[in-house]
């Protein structure tokens, strides 16, 4: 059933929550330990996207530009180009949202090595509404050349992207949410760059099968939901896919083979989002339905985490009944 | 460092400025597309920092204690490609590749394409953003740095909102080895930068973000050198030299003419040269102001 390195109580009650943007101010403060080239900067948002323990710690190295995220972009590619390890952080809206063309051209063209941390991103920010509900970030990174997109699914998976990431030499964009969500993943889980992991097998008994490919928070999510599948009899697998770019292609290739119809989870637009990718590339070496859930071309709005996220159909019941339909 | 010209050394660089607007010329021409007037009046500038100021190798272009020039005008790249190219980064005959397919001289500068180009530029704005971010990390290196970044600006560049950004932070953060030239040379695609946005007072706008302010004559090399000289000793504030230049500076009938920012000879404003001649004329006003420099002092 589910991956032995998952946590052991997932789907119960004692599964911890925690916000994985909190993973990314570990990361990042554990990365300037080790490499006194990692330096971070903030557009008035230090606190909320977690960057104040590297500040605290790095006080020389870290750098508040004030509420302009484009200018944050530019400038941190400049210090790239001097050899620092730059960290630029504010809420996913902003940057890259804002600063796109500057994230295409002075990041991504100088293939500068820059880590954009997209935070609060998604409908579950919720209350402050759809102006700052980025659903559209994942699309806005994918089609940047040299552009890495990483999802990351919960606090503990968070801190190690943002430690490869720091390794890692290149223009990364790592996008992490407000909300606590629950922590599927433990230490002993692998993460690497580029590579997905198989979280649940199906039930070989089943005759029918899904193939189930999920990004970021909503992990456990897709879990609890593959697991009720399975028990339904319907062959349900996940594929753990953080990494949106670039694409996991061997992991597609086997998954693909092994299911009859593949559903895609997101907390973004489908269109250009991981359910985007996955198609694109399922379009072009086996044909196969692609069923992907997320926002349907939609703008956010207030509420809840917990309402908008079952709004958009992206809870437990969504999921499942979103796959019942189609089977 | 600052350093005294002597009246040979201002004749020299004049003259190698003539030469960089003749091969402006002549590139632009073979490419067929391209900007003429901030290229042309900005070769005066370039003359006197590629041959006289950087701190800086063409032999090897990597070199970790180089000076840094950001061009944030990318579009007039083609002065900063003649240039270097009269410095020995790569030969002469290669400008000629300008804006063709496969060209390593990209219609707009390619950081990873050419050895000795600091950034990838032509959207505005954000060259001076990755020069306040070179100033930023070298001086957490070295506080005392005598490493400069150069950031080379249009005026009409200055309508974007990203330079006012950058420059907030450039102030706030008093990188005293950040010196910016500003191209004032009036014109901006649309027309004058008078009509399309008033900038003036730009002393004023500058000084308001905490820099040194000079306003000097774009052409006059030694009003130049002594300019850069006083920025780099400027401590406690970045600084901006705002270069007076005239459009198309060098060839009299495409001066102080909007039309001829965005257009390469062969096809600029007919109304004082027909396209046909547009080149010729341009290549003789050079050569005849060439004979004119040796001639000064004499």
């Amino acid at each position: 059933m589910f991956a032995k390195h998952l946590d052991k109580n997932i789907g119960t009650e004692a599964i911890q929550y925690s916000p994985n943007r909190v993973g990314y101010g570990e990361g990042l403060k554990l990365a300037g330990e080790k490499d006194e080239r990692v330096v971070a900067l903030s557009a008035d948002l230090t606190g909320s996207t977690k960057t104040d323990a590297f500040a605290e710690a790095f006080p020389d190295r870290f750098v508040q530009v004030g509420i302009a995220e484009q200018n944050m972009a530019s400038v941190a590619s400049g210090m790239a180009a001097m050899g620092k390890i730059p960290f630029i952080a504010s809420y996913a809206m902003f940057s890259p949202g804002r600063s796109w063309e500057q994230v295409r051209t002075t990041i991504a063209y100088n293939e500068s090595n820059v880590k954009i941390i997209g935070a609060h991103a998604g409908v579950s920010v919720g209350p402050d509404g759809a102006t700052h509900q980025a659903i559209e970030d994942i699309a806005l990174m994918r089609v940047i050349p040299k552009m890495v997109v990483i999802a990351p699914a919960d606090e503990i998976e968070a801190r190690k992207a943002v430690l490869a990431a720091a390794k890692y030499v290149g223009p990364v964009y790592i996008r992490i949410a407000r909300e606590k969500t629950a922590i599927a993943t433990t230490e002993a889980s692998p993460f690497t760059i580029g590579v997905a992991e198989l979280c649940l097998e199906k039930d070989s008994a089943h005759e029918k099968t899904v193939g189930i490919i999920v990004t970021g928070t909503l992990l456990h999510t897709v879990l609890v939901a593959g697991k009720i599948l399975n028990e339904e009899g319907v062959g349900a697998s996940v594929l753990h896919m953080p990494t949106i770019k670039p694409l996991d292609k061997k992991a597609l290739d086997d998954f693909g083979k092994r299911h009859d119809i593949i559903v895609t989870v997101e907390e973004h637009q489908i269109a250009g989002g991981l359910g985007g990718a996955i198609a694109e590339y399922y379009s072009e070496v086996a044909p196969k339905r692609v069923v992907k859930i997320g926002v349907n071309d939609q703008f956010g709005q207030s509420g809840t985490p917990e309402e908008l996220i079952s709004f958009f159909g992206l809870d437990v019941d969504g999921i499942l009944n979103k796959i019942r339909n189609i089977i | 460092m600052m350093h005294y010209l002597s009246q040979k050394e201002v004749r020299a660089l004049e003259t190698k400025a003539n030469e960089i607007r003749q091969s402006i010329i002549e590139m632009l021409v073979a490419a067929g597309s391209g900007h003429t007037a901030g290229p042309l009046d900005m070769a005066d500038v370039f003359a006197l920092l590629y041959f006289r100021v950087l701190r800086h190798d063409p032999k090897n272009p990597d070199w970790e204690e180089r000076d840094r020039l950001v061009l944030s005008a990318g579009h007039i790249c083609p002065v900063l490609y003649a240039t270097m190219a009269h410095a020995g980064y790569f030969p002469i005959e290669e400008l000629l590749t300008l804006r063709k397919f496969g060209s390593r001289l990209q219609g707009h500068p390619h950081r990873t394409s050419l050895p000795g180009i600091e950034t990838s530029s032509g959207p505005l704005g954000s060259g001076l953003s990755q020069a306040v971010g070179m100033a930023i990390a070298e001086r957490m290196n070295n506080e005392y740095t005598s490493k400069y970044i150069y950031c080379i600006t249009g005026d009409g560049e200055l309508d974007e909102g990203q330079i006012w950004e950058a420059a907030m932070l450039a102030g706030k953060e008093k990188l005293h080895n950040l010196i910016v030239i500003v191209d004032r040379n009036g014109i901006q695609i649309d027309g004058y930068t008078k009509d399309v946005m008033p900038l003036e007072s730009l002393r004023d706008k500058f000084e308001a973000f905490n820099f040194d302010v000079q306003e000097v004559d774009g052409h006059n090399i030694r009003v130049l050198n002594d300019a850069i000289g006083k920025a780099q000793a400027i401590y406690g504030k970045p600084s901006v030299i705002i270069a007076h230049t005239i459009a198309s500076k060098g060839v009299d009938v495409f001066e102080r003419d909007f039309r001829w920012h965005g257009n390469p000879p062969g096809k600029g404003p007919e109304d004082r040269v027909p396209k046909s001649e547009q080149a010729k004329v341009a290549l003789e006003k050079l050569k005849t102001l060439a004979g004119a420099i040796e001639k000064a002092d004499s």
